[in-house]
């Protein structure tokens, strides 16, 4: 049908075809159709590419976006053209952990630039970079609203606050013997670290 | 102690849940505005209240609703501004994640009000947990009839949903969490039309922030008389101030509009003071975009009357001398603190956030970001002060949205009440980051 996402070259017609919702990520597709008017389906895009990138891997491949644009009866470079807008979407693949750590104003006044000095160090590796193993990506993030709690990093959905490099390590070690793919849509977002 | 109204009951075990958000009088704005009072009756109590919007432009909310368009069949929509993304400002978050019904309370009494019987709450992407919660919220409020056929037994119906954005500052700009609601970009319309004319999906639309619409419910409660009563000339009734920085107690605090900022800062109710015995060097009262303020400016005016903690206390003596109250983002730096440092995160910032539509937004912020890092690693000369200056006073007032002046205003403050900071680097050819060790300490400790 020539719906190739615009601006890349490795779509991949066979992976395209094993491309599809789960039941369940399907009707909560549907229940965020059903919050918009009829034909307004679009209005959908952002929060169904959550949902998108946490069912396929945590990053949304060309073929990914050209399914979402089927399923929202839209065409692909209106998905391609959001999903490359917003930082919250990952257009390379990522690590199973995507450590955001918010380097704005407070968190600067209060460590943040050492915080991530630290997780550099122990993961060997440096900011936009995936950990060897693929257990961690590296990421910095601008204001995540955590400044009253100060230095943080966000990790799926789950918001790490008051950092200290015990606590990162903490948190890393608990992540790693987990060793699941952290998405924000997940629902154990309590942070107990 | 200040009066509260927002989050009085924070602290109030299980306060999320329907249940005891009720016994604490919750939802009684609700069954006052549908049972006793017709909706201009609701818009004309906002209107008295002098009720201004919590978001950071300080509008009337009352004038804001009057202009809404009301053309026969054509549907009306309330959405609420919960892209909380101005650096500094945490209030909203604190807000739904502790009291969620406060706002779903508001959304209804305030969707009565506009004749909307859809609302949409926007939340930024990074809140995704604090939307699982407003969600849930929701959701309770449904079972119980809060929300949908026929509210309370009237004629009043009404569905409010959550969408979650993915991630952009400017979607905070009114137009912008339009488009981004529409499942676009999130790029600013040109005004006019105003999202009151032409918003969501082309309706009429009213869009507002969390703190405003949570405010609606003791406004309808109290009467706006009353509310008015509380604060100081046109800054009237309650206000969120997310304090962070150097004090020693960072959190969400509601004051009455009204009370010195010196108090906010030093006293054990609010800040508790500068952490660690340092002074206190520089204010950012409201929000990243608001203009920087040295000690003796944010304590008192350039007349030597003390400052409030008002929208027109703080910006006494224009851009020259003064602020402005903005979100409410209220970040205090000690004595050790490198403005230029911290003013290169702040420029990162706006850098990074730049929707990319206007060039003087565009490239002006990237061409900040780049002299301010020629500060930091030693290479800049005095000529790039003057530089700087003279890019920032390009990009003011020349872009769609104020995602420009946002990104103009700190530069340009930095430079007007601390420019040898500026020149002593360019002079030295020596960046030294200070206050680096304290920082050390808290997070090794």
């Amino acid at each position: 049908m020539g719906s190739q996402v615009h601006g890349t070259q490795d779509f991949n017609k066979n992976k395209r075809a094993e491309i599809k919702f789960s039941d369940e990520a399907m009707s909560i597709v549907k229940g965020i159709i059903s919050h918009y008017p009829e034909g307004k389906q679009k209005s959908a895009l952002l929060p169904v590419l959550h949902v998108a990138q946490a069912e396929f891997g945590g990053w949304l491949s060309p073929e990914v976006m050209d399914y979402v644009a089927e399923v929202l009866k839209i065409k692909p470079i209106e998905v391609f053209e959001v999903a490359s807008f917003y930082t919250m979407y990952n257009l390379k693949p990522v690590g199973k952990c995507v450590l955001e750590v918010c380097q704005t104003s407070s968190c600067w006044l209060n460590g943040a630039e050492d915080i991530v000095k630290y997780i550099e160090k122990k993961l060997n590796i440096k900011v936009g970079e995936t950990s060897k193993d693929g257990m961690f990506t590296l990421k910095t993030a601008e204001c995540l609203g955590s400044c009253g709690t100060a230095p943080m990093l966000q990790c799926g959905a789950s918001y790490h606050e008051n950092l200290t490099y015990a606590k990162v390590d903490s948190i890393l070690e608990t992540y790693k013997a987990e060793g699941k793919l952290r998405s924000y849509t997940d629902l154990d977002y309590k942070n107990t670290l | 102690m200040g009066r509260k109204l927002l989050i009085h009951n924070d602290k109030v075990p299980g306060i999320h849940t329907l249940e005891v958000y009720r016994a604490h009088g919750g939802y009684a704005s609700v069954e006052k505005a549908l049972k006793t009072m017709t909706p201009d009756q609701v818009t004309d109590e906002v209107k008295k209240s002098g009720l201004r919007g919590r978001g950071g432009a300080g509008f009337p909310t009352g004038l804001k609703w009057s202009f809404l368009a009301k053309p026969e069949g054509v549907p009306r929509y309330l959405v609420c501004n919960a892209d909380e993304s101005e650096p500094g400002t945490f209030k909203d978050r604190y807000l739904m994640e502790h009291i969620p019904h406060a706002l779903i309370e508001g959304m209804i009494t305030s969707s009565y009000a506009l004749g909307a019987k859809k609302s949409y709450i926007y939340i930024r992407g990074e809140y995704f947990y604090v939307a699982r919660i407003v969600e849930n919220a929701i959701k309770e409020a449904y079972a119980a009839g809060w929300l949908g056929q026929n509210i309370l037994g009237t004629n009043f119906s009404h569905d409010c949903y959550v969408q979650v954005g993915g991630g952009a500052y400017i979607c905070g700009e009114e137009t912008a969490l339009l488009e981004s609601l529409e499942g676009k970009r999130g790029n600013p319309r040109i005004k006019p039309p105003f999202p009151a004319v032409a918003g969501l999906w082309g309706c009429p639309t009213v869009v507002n922030n969390v703190e405003t619409i949570a405010a609606v419910c003791p406004i309808i409660n109290m009467g706006g008389d009353e509310y008015a009563k509380i604060g100081i000339g046109k800054s009237t009734g309650t206000k969120l101030i997310s304090a962070s920085g150097h004090i020693n107690k960072p959190g969400v605090y509601e004051i009455e509009l009204g009370i010195p900022v010196e108090e906010f800062i030093y006293s054990e109710e609010y800040c508790g003071g500068i952490r660690n015995g340092k002074k206190l060097k520089a204010v950012v009262a409201g929000g990243s975009s608001v203009p920087i303020l040295p000690t003796e400016l944010i304590l008192k005016t350039a007349k030597g009357e003390p400052r409030l903690m008002t929208y027109e206390s703080l910006s006494d003596g224009g851009f020259q001398t003064g602020t402005m109250l903005g979100s409410g983002g209220f970040i205090a730096m000690d004595e050790d603190t490198s403005i230029v440092k911290n003013l290169f995160t702040f420029t990162r910032f706006y850098h990074h956030e730049s929707c990319g539509q206007c060039s003087p937004c565009r490239e002006g912020t990237g061409w900040m970001e780049k002299i301010l890092k020629k500060f930091l690693n030693g290479t800049a000369t005095e000529s790039d002060v003057e530089l700087l200056w003279d890019i920032q006073s390009k990009i003011e007032g020349k872009t769609i949205c104020p995602l420009g002046e946002a990104a103009a205003w700190p530069v340009a403050a930095a430079i007007r009440h601390f420019k040898q900071e500026f020149l002593d680097i360019a002079r030295s050819k020596k960046f030294v980051d200070v206050s680096h060790y304290n920082r050390l300490n808290k997070i090794i400790a």
